[in-house]
């Protein structure tokens, strides 16, 4: 339950504090005005489509048009009824929001899609639905009964004022006025109390019967949870396109535009004194690799190939570049969809450079196959083996990413080797 | 030999413009997009194209796409496509189009003057410039097929086959005897199969097996 500013009405509240608030009040004055809609808009309803439906059952008289509009009205009852519970819901989770500051998080509808006509059909079968419909019966007795109630204490001295003025020192009425004034005065006194007794029963009943379940707000949560972190997923992938892009036409254009000045001067170097000569030569020598470790770094962040051409054409790029030999092997006849793609190959570029740094292998094997909906990534070496998620060999990091796109990591690498590395994805995410 | 230039960094197409001047060849054109490259193509004629491959508007493969609309359109205007990275399936398509007078080399290799300028004049006089790079992502797709029958030197000698090289310049570049060249070629075409009719045309073949094209 979010604890907003309604939080500090439910917590414990000196005796003044309790008389002075008049919130309690309000909402129960409040619920007797909507229990009268309640119980107008779905007293009506309901009576209407049983006199329909009677109508129909009992066989109609009179006009055929009079049978149609029994029909409609048979048919369109249960419609309109839905409407009105989840509209009068909405409306009673407005009144516990601005009297009390209390946000009640209305339930889930039923889930859009399929054929149109039978979403009211779906929308009676949620639990929610009836849950809302039980709060509005109860807001037309209960909620109207404790209004009134509220009510009758805080207006308790008015009969008292009136029957005094009447009858003040009439004798066999004394001891009864004073019975009376006595009993009006701890209305009065009570009154604060009751409206809180009220307004605390009303607000348990609506939080139960008008917010989430518990599964359901469960389910809302982890829908939650599931959209921010596609979010941040994405949000991953357009950074590393972003560095990319940047350090392709920033970084990059300038290196191979200085190595190509310094590759210039190198060639028309014919009569220039030995030491700078050889300043240059250095010069152009570092210029190309720092050329070529800049292309390695930016190729295993996000190529262009990758989104063009897909990852059957980007891995071959991270295959040739490994310092080891790589066998390829890639059987996806349907593209996967972009972050996946993304994950896959953030997948193989980092696994072989772990496989480079740490397995002291003499070769390695990637292996990219679509099973049905799951793209499966494999990367063996026949290296010393041993590796494990908590070795602090990156592994740990490959398999988050995994399982940030509900994807799975298993490592199979006993001492001595080979080890295997299986990463299962999803296709759609 | 006139040359049209097509790169949208400012900094590189002047730096490209002074390499090619500066190395005997005339740039008819610098032009900064696609669209713009092939109106240059058609207006000028030149003997050889330099394109770049990431170009505006989407900055993904406009400069290859335009490569093969050179390649169709124009069969006298040789492409070299130069590119921050090399992609292999790039290169097939590109190889699919024609596998002479064409080449596909990494910026980098500018850096390296006289060997980008030697390339540049073998795809302008009819040859081609793979680069090692294109060659080696070729590589880890090797299946099982012919070419396992090859030995690794006769693989490396492929290699500088697919490059672009002749006989003269793998002799150079492996530094053995001609005729140790010749007969890992012979070897080569043995082992793929190819029969001695035409020596050119055997070249070509077992470049592009070892393509899979």
């Amino acid at each position: 339950m979010a604890a907003g500013p309604g939080a500090a009405y439910r917590e414990a509240m000196s005796w003044r504090e309790t008389a002075r608030d008049w919130r309690p009040t309000a909402l129960a004055l409040a619920g007797v005005v909507a229990g009268a809609v309640t119980a107008t808009v779905v007293g009506g309803l309901v009576l209407g489509w049983l006199a329909a439906t009677w109508s129909l059952l009992d066989g109609p008289t009179g006009a055929w048009e009079l049978a149609w509009f029994y029909v409609v009205v048979t048919l369109a009852g249960p419609v309109l009824l839905l409407w009105a519970t989840q509209g009068l819901g909405a409306l009673q989770r407005a009144r516990f929001r601005v009297v009390l500051g209390a946000e009640i998080v209305a339930p889930p509808r039923a889930a859009g899609g399929g054929w149109p006509l039978l979403r009211p059909v779906r929308a009676w079968r949620a639990p929610a639905t009836w849950r809302q419909l039980g709060y509005h019966l109860l807001a037309m007795t209960g909620g109207t009964a404790g209004g009134l109630l509220v009510a009758a204490c805080w207006s308790a001295p008015l009969p008292a004022v009136a029957y005094l003025a009447g009858r003040w020192g009439d004798g066999p009425g004394a001891a009864a006025g004073l019975g009376l004034v006595a009993l009006s005065a701890a209305l009065l006194l009570a009154a604060p109390w009751v409206a809180r007794a009220v307004a605390r029963a009303d607000e348990a009943a609506g939080r139960v019967l008008l917010g989430p379940s518990r599964s359901e707000e469960l389910a809302l949560r982890v829908e939650a949870l599931a959209r921010s972190r596609a979010e941040i997923v994405a949000a991953t992938d357009a950074e590393r396109r972003r560095i990319e892009r940047d350090l392709h036409d920033g970084a990059q254009r300038r290196l191979v535009s200085l190595a190509m000045q310094l590759g210039m001067a190198r060639a028309s170097l014919a009569d220039t004194p030995e030491p700078v000569r050889q300043v240059i030569e250095q010069a152009h020598e570092e210029a190309t690799e720092a050329l070529a470790e800049l292309r390695q770094l930016v190729r295993g962040l996000h190529p262009a190939v990758l989104d063009d051409r897909g990852l059957d054409a980007a891995l071959s790029g991270i295959a040739a570049n490994a310092p080891l030999p790589v066998r390829l092997r890639v059987d996806v006849p349907a593209r996967c969809s972009p972050a996946i793609e993304a994950v896959a190959y953030f997948v193989v570029s980092e696994a072989l450079t772990n496989v480079t740094k740490h397995a002291g292998a003499g070769q390695a094997e990637v292996t990219v196959e679509r099973a049905g909906d799951r793209l499966r990534v494999v990367v063996a070496d026949d290296g010393r083996g041993g590796a494990t998620l908590a070795g602090g060999t990156g592994l740990r990091g490959l398999a988050q990413r995994a399982a940030a796109v509900d994807g799975t990591l298993t490592v199979d690498s006993p001492p001595g080797g080979p080890t295997a590395i299986t990463v299962e994805l999803p296709c759609e995410s | 030999m006139r040359v049209v230039i097509a790169e949208d960094s400012v900094l590189l197409q002047a730096g490209l413009t002074r390499l090619l001047g500066d190395g005997g060849f005339e740039v008819v054109a610098a032009v900064g997009d696609a669209e713009a490259l092939l109106r240059a193509v058609a207006e000028h004629r030149p003997d050889v194209a330099v394109v770049d491959v990431r170009m505006p508007p989407t900055h993904t493969d406009e400069g290859i796409r335009a490569a093969l609309v050179i390649a169709r359109q124009h069969p006298e205007v040789a492409v070299l496509v130069l590119s921050q990275y090399v992609e292999e399936r790039y290169a097939t398509d590109l190889l699919s189009e024609r596998t002479s007078a064409v080449g596909y080399l990494l910026k980098d290799r500018v850096a390296h003057v006289a060997d980008f300028l030697d390339a540049l004049r073998r795809v302008a006089a009819g040859g081609t410039a793979l680069d090692p790079e294109v060659v080696s992502q070729l590589l880890v797709r090797r299946r099982a097929d012919p070419l396992d029958r090859l030995t690794p030197r006769e693989l490396q000698v492929l290699k500088l086959m697919a490059e672009g090289r002749s006989n003269n310049g793998i002799t150079e570049a492996l530094r053995v005897s001609p005729s140790a060249v010749e007969k890992y070629v012979s070897n080569i075409f043995a082992k793929l199969d190819l029969s001695p009719t035409d020596i050119d045309h055997r070249r070509v073949l077992a470049v592009l097996r070892f393509l899979g094209a």
